[in-house]
């Protein structure tokens, strides 16, 4: 095996290995996985050097603890993340959005994400790492990418297969703002649901519930009132949209979703707050306010720049 | 034909085929799909057909609502009855450790299983969707007087291999899952096979689906 490689001391609460996730599999029941927040990811392979589709190690809650053996090698971990870098004799609080390197014996330990969910940690060189239809992501329901489609576990390896060639380090100023206002688009069955119900999604905070993982974030708030029927024929899924179960809860399609469903569909969350909603942890509020379809695309636009713009100021 | 495409969120068009579910409806859904698959648009990320409805989700850095629409729109599509309609003998186990909700089944259907069961392997099926998890087939249609709700609480665990019937539908559990289906047995058939790049799915769309009863002896001794 290779003679780079991280143990893992720690595997954390959900550490999985992700990249940009894999396309055009809806269809035989496979979702898109893949980062869950985009912009995060893509900033921590920009801080290493990596090409912008490399896979990360992605983590939540409570991260991986790590000791490295090899070559001095860059990382850099990005989202909002309290971490510390033990080194021979000292320990250092770690800091976000900047390169760091790491020699033979230190480690890395990830406590905790602030009042958030997900934090990356990219790895400047070329994993060891399986793909499966031109993605490593980690599925775990249907047992598929990177890791034998499992989360990590204590006592495994991470082995690099080559190390990037050393940058100067690389910072970046960012702080991820937090927000409580998630904008939607109305969904093919918004008219299922009574006048009151439809107030109710579009004014009330709802809560986000313990039961929320990749697949999908559930909301538990006042019934949302439906008037036409709790089902509908069952029909495809993408990110973002807002199902109304039987109980009158709203639920997220997240990155893992199932790919077919058959509750109605009461909106879909836009592109541009995609990042920003998944980062809500759980006993957060949130709330809903809607948008039509131009200002919607606009406003993708928009965070699509941004991102773009701090990519550019690591370069 | 599609009769309406409208937006589903910014990034996904929704294909309405009508509110009709029979296997006319879902064939112009397939010939669509696999049209569309041909065509190898870079900026569309997934296809996903089911009864009546076709999903195009796309890049929304790549294009836009309506330009794609106006694409689709004009796309020709195939009316040759190419669809392969492949066979596929899919045997299963009834023993009762596996028939979970037969019972269930009986007083819902006003049934005795034998009968259930008689009918059940006497019919053809038609697979007029994949997904949900990897790989669970969607097969219709079963007779009026088969036809049953979910259970009224979902079972947390549906182990692998289960063989389920809900309304005009049955499927296959491809994967231990979370579901509401009524279980009527189990079959060790490999239907979703993960390191089969190429297409993982041993059932798919516009295929044709025959259950075959085997014993609980044939079931621990089935080698593919």
């Amino acid at each position: 095996m290779s003679k780079n490689y991280f143990q893992v001391i720690r595997a954390g609460i959900n550490t999985t290995f992700q990249d940009e996730g894999r396309k055009n599999l809806y269809h035989v029941g496979i979702p898109f996985s893949g980062a869950m927040d985009k912009r995060n990811y893509l900033l921590s392979n920009k801080l290493v050097g990596n090409k912008m589709n490399s896979p990360v190690l992605e983590f939540a809650y409570q991260g991986p603890l790590l000791k490295y053996f090899g070559n001095r090698i860059d990382i850099a971990i990005t989202g909002d993340i309290n971490f510390k870098i033990k080194k021979r004799n000292t320990i250092i609080d770690g800091n976000c959005y900047e390169s760091l390197n790491l020699e033979n014996g230190d480690e890395v330990d990830i406590l905790s994400t602030n009042k958030s969910v997900y934090g990356y940690l990219a790895i400047g060189g070329q994993i060891d790492l399986k793909y499966q239809w031109s993605s490593c992501s980690t599925n775990t329901k249907a047992i598929i990418g990177a890791n034998d489609g499992k989360k990590f576990e204590n006592e495994q390896k991470i082995h690099i297969s080559k190390l990037n060639n050393h940058l100067v380090e690389k910072k970046l100023n960012y702080i991820n703002t937090k927000i409580e206002n998630i904008r939607i688009i109305k969904g093919t069955n918004f008219d299922y649901f009574s006048d009151k119900g439809k107030k109710i999604f579009l004014e009330n905070e709802f809560i986000v519930s313990k039961l929320t993982d990749r697949m999908g974030m559930r909301l538990e708030g006042p019934k949302i009132e439906n008037i036409v029927d709790t089902n509908i024929k069952s029909e495809g899924l993408v990110k973002g949209v807002i199902q109304v179960t039987a109980d009158g809860n709203p639920i997220i399609m997240l990155s893992d979703h199932g790919t077919i469903g058959g509750y109605p569909k009461i909106g879909v969350v836009i592109s541009a707050d995609y990042d920003k909603l998944v980062q809500i942890s759980p006993g957060s509020k949130i709330k809903f306010k809607q948008v039509d379809l131009s200002s919607a695309e606009n406003l993708f636009k928009l965070y699509d720049l941004e991102t773009q713009n701090l990519i550019s100021q690591i370069e | 034909m599609i009769k309406n495409i409208l937006n589903l969120g910014d990034a996904a068009l929704y294909c309405d085929f009508g509110k009709e579910i029979n296997r006319e409806t879902n064939t112009h859904v397939i010939r669509y799909f696999k049209s569309i698959q041909k065509e190898n648009i870079i900026s569309i990320n997934n296809l996903s057909p089911s009864y009546n409805k076709l999903i195009i989700s796309f890049d929304l850095k790549k294009t836009n609502f309506k330009d794609l629409k106006r694409l689709i729109e004009n796309l020709d599509i195939t009316n040759e009855d190419d669809l392969e309609n492949k066979k596929i003998e899919v045997p299963v186990c009834c023993d009762e450790n596996f028939a979970l909700d037969i019972v269930r089944l009986e007083n819902k259907l006003n049934l005795k299983r034998e009968k259930i069961y008689e009918n059940f392997f006497s019919k053809e099926f038609f697979c007029y969707m994949t997904g949900f998890i990897a790989g669970m087939p969607f097969l219709g249609d079963l007779s009026k007087n088969m036809r049953a709700k979910r259970l009224e609480t979902p079972r947390v665990r549906v182990p692998k291999g289960s063989v389920a019937l809900t309304e005009q539908f049955a499927n296959i559990y491809t994967f231990e899952s979370p579901g509401g289906w009524n279980v009527i047995g189990n079959s060790p058939l490999r239907i979703f096979d993960s390191s089969k790049k190429e297409n993982p799915n041993l059932i798919n769309q516009g295929d044709i689906v025959l259950f075959k009863e085997i014993s609980k002896n044939q079931y621990e001794n089935y080698n593919e």
